[in-house]
């Protein structure tokens, strides 16, 4: 079979620019081989080079006096002490998920965990962020039952328990749904592996799943904006198998614990390409593969599909000198293929070979070395660091400022039958439905399960043996949050970005921990288009302040553009989301508070009253189904300060219950602790009962905190010293919630509006 | 006393079983390798833990029968040993002919991870002195519905096998709320889909099915 020939259009035809093609040719002085041209669309695309983000993302805060292993690597690391730490990050599966939610959602839950265990750790927890599109879109009942049951079907068949994320509605992601997957684990500080190909010479191995064609080109499909046409793209979805990904979990740990190896990475995106190209340009080294020696389970296939292929499943080990036996053996133990693919190299170029023709699985013997062919040559920095890089011009959207003009006080307002509705919002109400196909409990290490505080709580066994054989593990405590109110971004997104990252990491302190690090899933449209790219960029800036007055550094992340589609009439982006996940760290398990109102405690609100800001609120979305208004703002330094103070009282075990305000305001908020501690309050409302802002008004930095009367003088202390300001609203008690000057509501019905959210969504 | 956790691939409650044996409640505890074809000298109770054994993708448990391991743990069983399945060890039981009738989809046809309540219906090693109390325990499962033929019920009712039963609500649709069976020639099997060594710290917010766990450590050291 006769290779395509390389010109201009091919190039194309891969998603290469005419200029990014002439770079190409211009590094390697020649034509690229057909093979070559394939590995440059990859490695260059949107996915694999960040080539429109790079230049703003390095304005975000990654250093502290906790991290390890900041972005760039396959996961961050943060010092928990002890000698242990927590490694996570966060990851899209858009695209994939949209056109195969359940594999696209199982596959982006693949891949996340390989990426936390590929650091020697061992996972803990899962969370997932998903939006969708409006509750009464065709498509979205369909989507949101296969994401969740992807979800559920990898990640309880490897047995990591999926412990907290958010749920989301809006028509902006009609065409684009969000799937972000977000892992923890635990890893001995002494015991960190890294992507590296280090020590020339040393053996490259292949682990784990056989490679077939299912996902080649999957990177460049994530780089692209959908149209009509986006369904013909199914065969570039990955599919996934949880059971041997486990095999892949437990043989990695296992040989990570024999000390055999100098460097490790998963085949994510871009397959063998990547991480290969990847480990080589961290250590600065060399890589030469021998690609008749990797293991397929699909006949005929060309270099280029092996080195394209998204098989899921599978990673790329350099060994100590002499030990890959050794890994080879404990491979076997747990039946997984394994074989030395290559060697590292000093070379500094990373070098593909493989016989014309040749296949192994027709049985014939491996040919001899002088029959082998060079298929691609190139220097590795140029794939890495010297990838495109742009700086895309950035143009404010006009629409922006035009939304601010709407007055929500034209809107009809029933304190009464509102909160209710809110309550049975899909975008407010009871996730149950979608926690409960998780198993939430796997591990024994659960201790706040979904819905039940504003973070879930997980406790940690530090196992020197990484295997479960070490008697009476210390425990460390640790909590996680994802969230991002993508409206408030859409209206002001440095305002929104910076409350984004306000908000996980209140959620954090709401239970007691304190945030020692962030990853980030940036999800947004086209960068070709000046006022997504302009999104982007304030976007940043205000994830860099909020980080700067917190003082809590990103660690890892991922960047997700093209999440738009043209359907005929013009591009349609989804809500800018920069989703924030978040780790906190609990000093001791008695510090840990939830939501719940319980016996006779008095009510309190900490933080600013605020303005009451109703714009982009889902009180006005509930009224309109429009994201529009005035957006709240934030004041950074008052939420340090409240947020220092929450982890505090916790800490002191002064508070009985806590739990931020956010969609629905202090109404939903004060609802969302009677319902869940079945216990009903007696509160007045700063501002007054009579007006929509005050009740359901969504300003940042407000907490409805509950403690016992004997506290009262030490909680009020402890506010005036911190500097942030303490309003008792009531008291907790009864059956009902009942409003001073306002209506009331029993706890049961509240319950039952709060546990029909989804059922418009999912019947 | 000594305790083994069979560990298939694909096992992924092994750990919550060894927390809840070795830490909780101090007994000596090991893991055992499907592959191995012994089960160390003086095993007094043998655990096969939840999971997807060998990845479940055909019926639940129908291919963890086969593992080396599963000959040993038979005959363990059938000298009267105990042996305890949970979860997917209950699956496997019913599918090796450890215990009668075979766990299907759930009625509503979703995973369900969530506490339950359950009575315990039969005096056993496992629920001595238990009787009529009612736990609350976890499930998570896809494939925990309990069916049988109407013989092999009644049998298990004449015969008082039903350990535990849901109360208040049946989470997947099993006949006569079945959530768990004794079985073997001395009672010395137990299977169920509820999770008691994921209930067995305060911090996890029940204990109940540490009861279960402390009921068969009295037994093995009365033996």
């Amino acid at each position: 079979m006769s290779e395509p020939v390389v010109d201009a259009a091919l190039a194309k035809e891969h998603g290469l620019s005419q200029e990014e093609y002439d770079r190409a040719c211009a590094a390697l002085g020649r034509t690229p081989s057909f093979t070559e041209l394939g590995v440059f669309s990859v490695m260059w695309s949107e996915h694999c080079s960040y080539k429109s983000s790079r230049v703003h993302l390095s304005r975000l805060p990654t250093k502290g006096r906790r991290v390890i292993q900041g972005p760039g690597e396959n996961a961050g690391v943060v010092d928990i002490g002890d000698g242990w730490t927590a490694v996570f990050k966060m990851e899209s599966h858009n695209h994939p998920s949209y056109i195969e939610p359940y594999q696209g959602a199982a596959t982006g839950v693949g891949g996340i965990l390989r990426d936390v265990f590929t650091m020697g750790a061992r996972p803990v927890a899962l969370m997932d962020s998903l939006r969708f599109g409006a509750p009464d879109h065709p498509k979205t009942r369909g989507l949101m039952t296969g994401v969740v049951a992807g979800i559920a079907g990898y990640g309880n068949a490897i047995g990591v328990p999926t412990v907290a994320g958010d749920v989301q509605f809006d028509s902006a992601y009609n065409g684009n749904i969000l799937v972000n997957a977000f892992a923890l684990g635990v890893a001995r500080k002494d015991k960190l592996f890294f992507g590296r190909a280090a020590g020339v010479g040393n053996a490259i191995l292949y682990v784990g799943a056989r490679t077939g064609r299912d996902g080649i080109h999957g990177a460049t499909m994530a780089s692209a904006e959908f149209d009509e046409e986006s369904e013909a793209k199914r065969p570039t979805v990955q599919v996934g198998d949880p059971f041997m990904e486990k095999l892949l979990l437990e043989a990695c740990l296992e040989i990570f614990n024999a000390d055999v190896l100098e460097g490790v990475q998963d085949m994510g995106a871009a397959g063998l390409t990547s991480s290969t190209v990847e480990m080589a340009g961290r250590a600065g080294t060399g890589v030469e593969l021998d690609l008749d020696l990797i293991p397929r389970r699909a006949k005929k296939l060309l270099p280029y599909e092996i080195l394209l292929s998204e098989s899921q499943e599978r990673m790329v080990m350099v060994a100590r000198p002499g030990m890959e036996e050794r890994v080879l053996e404990i491979c076997k133990k747990w039946d997984l293929d394994a074989c030395v693919i290559g060697r590292v190299t000093d070379t500094g170029h990373w070098v593909i070979k493989a016989t014309p023709g040749y296949d192994p699985l027709s049985g014939e013997p491996l040919p001899a070395e002088d029959q082998k062919k060079i298929y691609v040559d190139i220097p590795v920095p140029v794939l890495t660091d010297d990838a495109p890089k742009y700086e895309r011009p950035c143009v404010a959207d006009p629409r922006k400022t035009e939304r601010y003009s709407f007055d929500p006080s034209t809107l009809a307002f029933d304190a009464k039958s509102d909160l209710l509705d809110l309550l049975s919002s899909p975008n407010v109400g009871s996730r149950a439905w979608v926690y409960r196909q998780f198993d939430h409990i796997v591990r024994v290490g659960t201790a706040l399960r979904p819905g039940a505080a504003d973070a879930a709580v997980v406790r940690v066994f530090c196992d020197e043996s990484m295997m479960g054989t070490s008697p009476m593990p210390r425990e460390k405590w640790l909590a996680v949050k994802s969230d991002c109110n993508g409206r408030f971004c859409e209206l002001d997104p440095k305002t929104g970005a910076a409350m984004a990252v306000a908000e996980v990491c209140r959620n954090l302190a709401c239970v007691g921990a304190e945030a020692i690090g962030l990853t980030d899933c940036l999800n947004f449209g086209n960068p070709q288009r000046p006022e997504i790219m302009a999104q982007f960029r304030d976007a940043i800036d205000g994830m860099r302040d909020a980080c700067v007055a917190l003082d809590v550094p990103i660690v890892s992340g991922n960047v997700s553009l093209y999440n738009e589609t043209d359907a005929g009439d013009g591009p349609q982006a989804i809500l800018p989301t920069p989703m924030i996940g978040g780790v906190g760290l609990i000093e001791k398990p008695n510090d840990v508070v939830t939501m719940a109102f319980k016996g006779e405690a008095i009510v309190a609100l900490l933080g600013p009253v605020g303005a009451g800001a109703l714009g982009g609120s889902e009180w006005v979305w509930r009224k309109t189904g429009k994201v529009q208004g005035t957006p709240p703002s934030i004041d950074l330094a008052a939420e340090a300060r409240l947020q220092k103070l929450l982890v505090s009282l916790c800490r002191r075990g002064l508070l009985t219950s806590a739990h931020d305000c956010s969609e629905g305001g202090i109404a939903v908020a004060l609802a969302e602790c009677a319902i869940a501690g079945n216990t009903g309050a007696t509160v007045s409302i700063p501002n007054g009962a009579d007006k929509p802002s005050s009740l359901f008004g969504e300003d940042p930095t407000r907490v409805i905190v509950s403690y016992l009367p004997a506290q009262e003088e030490l909680v009020r202390r402890a506010a005036t010293e911190a500097g942030v300001s303490l309003i008792a609203l009531g008291r907790t008690g009864g059956d009902s919630l009942v409003i001073e000057g306002g209506p009331s509501w029993t706890v049961y019905e509240m319950a039952v509006a709060h546990a029909k959210a989804l059922e418009p969504v999912v019947g | 006393m000594k305790a083994v956790v069979v560990q298939f691939p694909g096992s992924n409650a092994d750990w919550d079983a060894m927390r809840a044996l070795r830490d909780v409640v101090n007994v000596p505890t090991e893991f055992v390798f499907h592959k191995s074809t012994a089960l160390p000298a003086g095993t007094d109770l043998v655990v096969l833990p939840g999971g997807f054994a060998h990845g479940d993708y055909l019926r639940c448990g129908a291919i963890a029968r086969f593992s080396p391991i599963m000959a040993e743990v038979r005959r363990h069983a059938e000298r009267g040993g105990f042996l305890l399945g949970i979860c997917n060890g209950f699956q496997v039981l019913t599918e090796a002919g450890l215990l009668p009738g075979a766990l299907t989809r759930n009625a509503h046809l979703r995973f369900e991870c969530r506490d339950v309540r359950v009575r315990v219906d039969a005096e056993g090693a496992f629920t001595a002195g238990l009787l009529g109390e009612e736990l609350r325990i976890p499930i998570a499962h896809a494939e925990g519905r309990y069916q049988a033929d109407e013989a092999t019920i009644a049998q298990l009712e004449r015969d008082k096998r039903v350990a535990f039963r849901y109360v208040g609500d049946n989470p997947n649709g099993s006949l006569h709320d079945i959530a768990g069976i004794y079985g073997g020639p001395k009672r010395n099997v137990l299977g169920l889909m509820p999770h008691p060594e994921r209930a067995c710290e305060p911090a996890l917010g029940s204990s109940d099915g540490k009861k279960i766990l402390t009921s068969i450590t009295r037994a093995v050291l009365a033996r």
